[in-house]
């Protein structure tokens, strides 16, 4: 008999590591594939700053993969993901999330490469009722008919409480092998985990994407706003990770770093950023988003020297360099932070 | 048998393992690739990546900021 071939979708968190198990439990050979948006949430991002450089660095999704024993495609859809960012067709969740037309997207195109692979069906660790926007019970088909897998996409974790999928109509697999997990819960998900014998998982916190973030859809809000336009390139949404973001007019804002791991992440971006740092003390390196006038370059100045070791003093010297690396020294009196108001601050 | 270099500076993870999974799609066994990253993330992801998907990483070396990963491709 012909071995059938699945490909998961593997986020890296435990849904998807036990609908992968689930599913070979049933003799089906099963591959992984892990989409990049850009927005994805990693160890390594929050490692960039230095009290964080201890935490663990494992992508969760490699990590998945070979505790299964499976192979894993990642793939890049930075640029494809744009429109499901710019205009979902479903609409936002609490901040820019569009879950649901990301849902859409994703499970197309992992069609695409079930089909350019000779594969039959996809797998998700999808969980009835676990997400508010994607995972109800009135959406998941709306992912199946949108993105045209139809009953090719089968969720084992919920298997039970969805209609027959293909692979089960075929006898590919058992419908009894399947689950009918359901809701927020995720006791039921952490006892078959433990009878699967994983003990170290990822644990569930936030979500796996930044847009899911208020303070981060905050930031991008923002970009979109004083650009006029809704666009972004993958530094944009990177730098959006990192740093404060202080904006004191609509056509300038500055990237001020927290502390060393951040000044050094910044660091790369000096050729393509101008950027401020402080030479009479130590302070944060800071890049500077936008065209400014030379009483706009004073007020920067100001603002960076308050974020310095400086900040208690008269004055704090300090250097604005251009992209080109033309240096001018300068020194200002640090800003007192009631001077700085509050919707500056993103 | 070929080695090749690929600049993966300023990336952040998971993009110099994209990168790395790219470039050896183009290559065939025994080449070799050196993976120069500025993410030390990288240190891990690159070997499991390899790992899971049957390529020998010959060396991993961290030197002035750079974390440099060299892979031997093998056949899948």
């Amino acid at each position: 008999m012909t071995q059938r071939k699945a490909v998961a979708l593997i986020s890296g968190g435990l849904d998807s590591l036990l609908a992968v198990r689930v599913m070979q439990e049933q003799g089906i050979h099963v591959e992984g594939i892990n989409f990049f948006t850009g927005f994805c949430v990693e160890g390594h991002t929050h490692a960039i700053r230095k009290k964080d450089q201890k935490k663990p660095k494992r992508n969760n999704a490699l990590w998945c993969a070979e505790q299964l024993g499976i192979k894993l495609h990642i793939i890049d859809i930075i640029d494809e993901y744009k429109q499901v960012v710019f205009n979902p067709k479903h609409g936002y969740g609490a901040n820019l999330n569009p879950c649901l037309d990301c849902k859409v997207f994703m499970v197309k195109k992992a069609k695409e490469w079930m089909q350019a692979h000779g594969f039959d069906f996809i797998i998700s660790g999808e969980v009835v009722g676990q997400r508010p926007m994607s995972q109800r019970k009135d959406t998941m088909p709306v992912v199946q008919r949108e993105s045209g897998i139809d009953d090719r996409l089968l969720r084992p974790l919920s298997g039970k409480n969805l209609p027959p999928t293909l692979p089960e109509r075929e006898g590919w697999i058992s419908r009894d092998g399947l689950y009918d997990f359901s809701g927020r819960s995720r006791k039921p998900q952490m006892a078959l985990a433990k009878q699967f014998g994983f003990e170290d998982y990822a644990q569930p916190a936030g979500g796996c994407c930044f847009l899911t973030d208020a303070q981060y859809s905050v930031k991008l809000a923002d970009l979109w706003n004083s650009r006029g336009s809704k666009e972004y390139e993958l530094d944009d949404i990177m730098l959006l990770k990192v740093g404060r973001h202080i904006r004191p007019a609509t056509h300038y804002k500055l990237i001020v770093a927290r502390e060393e791991g951040e000044s050094n992440f910044l660091k790369g971006y000096k050729k393509q950023y101008p950027h401020m740092r402080c030479t009479s003390h130590g302070g944060p390196l800071t890049l500077i988003d936008g065209d400014m006038s030379e009483d706009e370059l004073q007020q920067a100045a100001r603002i960076v020297a308050r974020y310095s070791q400086g900040k208690n003093t008269p004055q704090v010297e300090l250097e604005f360099v251009t992209i080109a690396g033309e240096v001018t020294p300068m020194s200002v009196e640090p800003m007192p932070p009631a001077e700085i108001p509050k919707e500056w601050v993103l | 048998m070929s080695r090749e270099r690929l600049d993966c500076h300023r990336l952040l993870c998971p993009m110099p393992v994209i990168k790395t999974q790219d470039r050896i799609a183009t290559m065939q066994p025994g080449d070799e690739l050196e993976v120069v990253c500025t993410d030390p993330g990288a240190l891990n992801d690159i070997p499991a990546w390899s790992r899971i998907n049957g390529h020998q990483v010959l060396e991993t070396t961290t030197r002035d900021g750079e974390y440099i990963v060299v892979v031997r491709v093998c056949q899948e």
